[in-house]
């Protein structure tokens, strides 16, 4: 919750410069004026309120200005009507008449995606998206512990799934930070990960099935619960889509079998590369945890100040380090990395007593960005992964561009998985502030691509990172890429103006070329 | 990025940041000479197939006989066992790739049925030890391919984590060369148990078993004998041991039975009605891969239905990756 919060502050001091532009297009009028023809348009709302309900199609500005935005610090974005459907044959309706209406639609769960992949984009020839939000979605429909998935709806919780699935012996095991409150179809979108994905992957490792509806309105049955479905991997492809495919209405996760021991340990570091190395020697040595995570040392004190956990405030970083299984192979592994950190000079190694003290180092791990506030007023929170290899050569350069741009950058980050998350602290009031924190992000992602490493391990590409989509592919690659996108969507009408840069986005809609005769029916 | 171009303003989809960044100097990649010259192999025009060493030749449909015939480039280009990733050229056996893990420590989850590394992700099957190995779709982290229109195109990247863009990857794995030509692949790799055993019983509960056990390799039943692969330490390897042979006496064995040819697909639940009578006429001798829902059985899977919805989505996929279906013609990912 707490993160969220500071976000949206966040939100509103770097709006500043945009506040107001759009505050005529959030009338109903406005929205019909744009409408790219007169046919139908002035009946959208009304069918809308027909097929679902007059209470669940919402118009008024509070609520388009609400969902105009997410948890990222971008503004500009235009809600349309903001419908609430309760069924998959009301997504349904509402794509349908969305496509008779030819206006967009951006679906949303809790908005707490970082790279602004729910905001709603308005075309120059279209009128403001509908905004599907699926927040009453949130039926666990069923737990199926002989197939080891449970079935829920789009709205569920991340935290509440893994604390209903508790009773059964089982988790949901991706579990990024905002887990309190982010939905599993926000996860599905966004392929999210967390620190636990180290060693059991991300979302997509850890969908089954997904009932999708497509932009045309039809309902697609991805995946499947048996070992190998047939044909293309149509949901691996739709997970981490951001929305772009269509709308996932109901989903089979896979449930993980809780471990019957775990052990936390907590290794102090005089220097910070002494932590990257080390996760790169754990690696290195056959092991691989449950969890890495690295905080250097202003993360590291303002997460103490903030949950009084224990954490070292004297040591350049501390190494978050779990493991989980049998207890015969717990201990054997957590006294292997307590070696091997001390030979590559840990200052101290504490092993969590008991679940307990477990807990609260997680609780300073999991609420890093909620504690940030004490520094500065407002975040940027960049993701990039790097290989294991060049951490320490990374973490050092975020420092350096962090100096030579005059603001300050704490870092925590999914080490084991080689995911930086440098957290860029500032006070927006200060001119010219902006400028220089927009170019130190620009320096660390530019710093992680040159240090072969990739634009994004978690927050996905959203409108954040479209614009450096070309410096990690090819125009052939990028066309690619929408060859996929817009076989789901060829009149590119979901979630339009995400991930790829404009020339390879829904500005470029062509005609799909037709198969020859006998390719694939 | 807080100051925004304004999508209605631009005629562009977006909130293009105003930061945004110098156009690049150098090229985002240098040319592969290798993949290059695939590429020319492949062509632009004409149907064409690749082949590694035809372990799964028959699988998705008979080939066009008119086609020509092509192999990927072969051997391991890079290995780095300290990220836990390789990269390695689509025509090099599946064996020659798990000895340069194997000697490091480590292996992947690609199955060996004598075949190419490049075939195994075309055809998307896992390793009979999915439990212990992972997924082969969630293993390949980028594939670099041969265009229909005889380009190189790169889907995914090298880091063991990455969300960047659409997943080509996945989209390429399973689909029987019929939208690109594996050229290259960067595959993620895990490190081999400190222990490995197989254990066989007669007359236990395979699900039982396969409930007991909080890790393992694999648990395969043939209606009879259950086999069990125990991993991980020593000392658990030992643990898991005691706890299954409370359901009955496992002893130590060599190894998997001997597999019958056909591959079936079937919920994991499904598997318990196997030797009842309203279970899947899955006739004769079987294997079962417990926890999975692979069966291993000596007559073929019917053809299973597919989705309108995802038939059509699969045709468009087709038709935009390959419209004048020039690549691997005849066959079909849905037949598999």
């Amino acid at each position: 919750m707490t993160s969220t919060t500071r976000f949206r502050r966040s939100h509103g001091t770097l709006s500043g410069p945009l506040s107001g532009r759009f505050s005529g297009r959030f009338s109903g009028v406005a929205a019909r004026r744009s409408q790219p023809s007169g046919q139908g348009a002035d009946t959208l709302v009304s069918d809308l309120q027909a097929a679902l309900s007059p209470d669940r199609v919402r118009t008024d500005t509070a609520q388009r200005r609400l969902l105009s935005r997410d948890a990222s610090v971008f503004e500009g974005g235009n809600a349309g009507p903001v419908c609430f459907p309760a069924t998959t044959a009301e997504v349904q309706a509402v794509m349908r008449i969305t496509a008779m209406h030819g206006r967009a639609v951006v679906a949303r769960g809790a908005g707490t995606g970082l790279a602004g992949g729910a905001i709603p984009l308005q075309g120059s020839k279209s009128g403001a998206p509908v905004v599907l939000s699926l927040t009453h979605m949130n039926r666990i429909i069923s737990v199926d512990t002989d197939n080891r998935v449970a079935w829920v709806e789009p709205g569920v919780v991340n935290l509440d799934l893994t604390k209903h699935l508790r009773a059964y012996g089982f988790h949901f095991a991706p579990d990024p930070s905002s887990q309190q409150v982010c939905t599993i179809g926000g996860n599905v979108a966004n392929n999210s990960g967390g620190p636990h994905c180290l060693a059991y992957g991300v979302t997509n490792a850890h969908i089954v099935a997904i009932d999708a509806v497509l932009p045309d309105g039809s309902l697609a049955h991805l995946g499947g619960l048996e070992a190998e479905p047939a044909g293309l991997d149509l949901r691996g492809v739709f997970v981490g889509s951001e929305g772009t495919m269509g709308v996932a209405t109901r989903i089979a996760v896979r449930i993980t079998p809780n471990p019957e021991a775990v052990r936390t340990l907590l290794l102090s570091f005089a220097r910070v590369t002494d932590a990257a190395n080390t996760v790169s020697a754990v690696i290195a040595a056959g092991i691989v945890p449950a969890a890495m995570e690295v905080m250097d040392q202003r993360m590291t004190q303002a997460v103490e100040n903030y949950v009084h956990a224990g954490y070292p405030t004297d040591a350049a970083a501390v190494l978050l380090a779990e493991v989980d299984g049998l207890a015969a192979g717990v201990d054997i592994d957590a006294a292997a990395i307590a070696r091997i950190g001390q030979e590559q000079g840990a200052t101290a190694v504490r092993l969590a007593a008991d679940d307990t003290e477990r807990a609260l180092l997680w609780k300073g791990r999991k609420t890093a960005f909620g504690a940030i506030a004490q520094i500065a007023p407002d975040y940027y929170l960049h993701d990039t992964v790097v290989p294991r290899a060049k951490l320490a050569e990374v973490l050092e350069k975020t420092y350096e561009i962090a100096d030579r741009y005059g603001v300050i950058i704490l870092n925590v980050l999914h080490a084991g998985d080689g995911n930086l998350h440098p957290l860029i602290v500032f006070d927006a009031r200060e001119p010219g502030m902006l400028d220089r924190v927009h170019a130190a992000g620009a320096e660390i992602i530019n710093a992680s691509l040159a240090a072969g490493g990739v634009l994004s391990g978690e927050h996905g590409i959203g409108v954040e990172k479209q614009g450096y989509m070309d410096r990690m592919f090819t125009n052939d690659d990028l066309d690619h890429q929408n060859r996929l996108r817009r076989s789901f969507d060829p009149t590119c009408r979901s979630n339009p103006g995400k991930i790829l840069p404009g020339t390879h986005s829904c500005a470029d809609i062509q005609s799909l070329p037709k198969p020859a005769p006998g390719v694939w029916g | 990025m807080c100051r925004h171009t304004i999508a209605a303003e631009t005629g562009t989809w977006g909130l293009g940041m105003s930061a945004a960044p110098a156009p690049l100097s150098t090229p985002v990649r240098p040319p592969d000479p290798v993949l290059t010259e695939f590429a020319e192999v492949v062509g632009e025009t004409g149907l064409v197939a690749v082949q590694g060493r035809r372990t799964r030749w028959d699988l998705g449909g008979t080939l066009d006989p008119s086609a020509r015939i092509i192999n990927a480039p072969s051997g391991v280009v890079s290995y780095q066992p300290e990220e836990m990733t390789v990269r390695v050229r689509a025509g090099t056996p599946v064996a020659e790739l798990d000895a340069a893990l194997h000697a490091d420590g480590q292996r992947c989850a690609l199955p060996d049925r004598d075949g190419t590394v490049g075939g195994a992700v075309a055809v998307g099957e896992n390793h009979l030890e999915l439990l212990g190995r992972g997924a082969l779709r969630s293993s390949v982290l980028e594939v670099r391919y041969i265009s229909a229109e005889g380009r190189v195109i790169v889907g995914g990247g090298p880091t063991v984590k990455n969300v960047t863009g659409f997943d080509l990857p996945r989209l390429l794995t399973g689909s029987l060369g019929t939208l690109g030509l594996i050229g290259e692949v960067i595959l993620r790799t895990n490190p081999l148990p400190a222990c490995s055993r197989w254990v066989c019983a007669s007359a236990v509960d395979p699900f039982l078993t396969h409930d007991t056990l909080t890790r393992c390799g694999a648990v395969l039943w043939d209606g009879a004998n259950t086999w069990v692969l125990l991993e991980g330490h020593a000392a658990e390897v030992d643990e898991l041991l005691r706890r299954i042979s409370r359901l009955g006496r496992f002893d130590e064995v060599d190894g998997a039975p001997s597999l019958p040819p056909n591959r079936w697909s079937l919920e994991p639940a499904v598997l318990r009605t196997l030797t009842t009578a309203d279970g899947p006429h899955v006739t004769g001798r079987f294997v079962a891969s417990v926890g999975t829902g692979v069966v291993l059985a000596e007559r073929p899977q019917p053809q299973r239905a597919q989705d309108p919805a995802v038939q059509l989505v699969s045709a468009r996929i087709k038709s935009e990756f390959d419209p004048t279906g020039r690549l691997n013609p005849g066959r079909n990912p849905v037949d598999r």
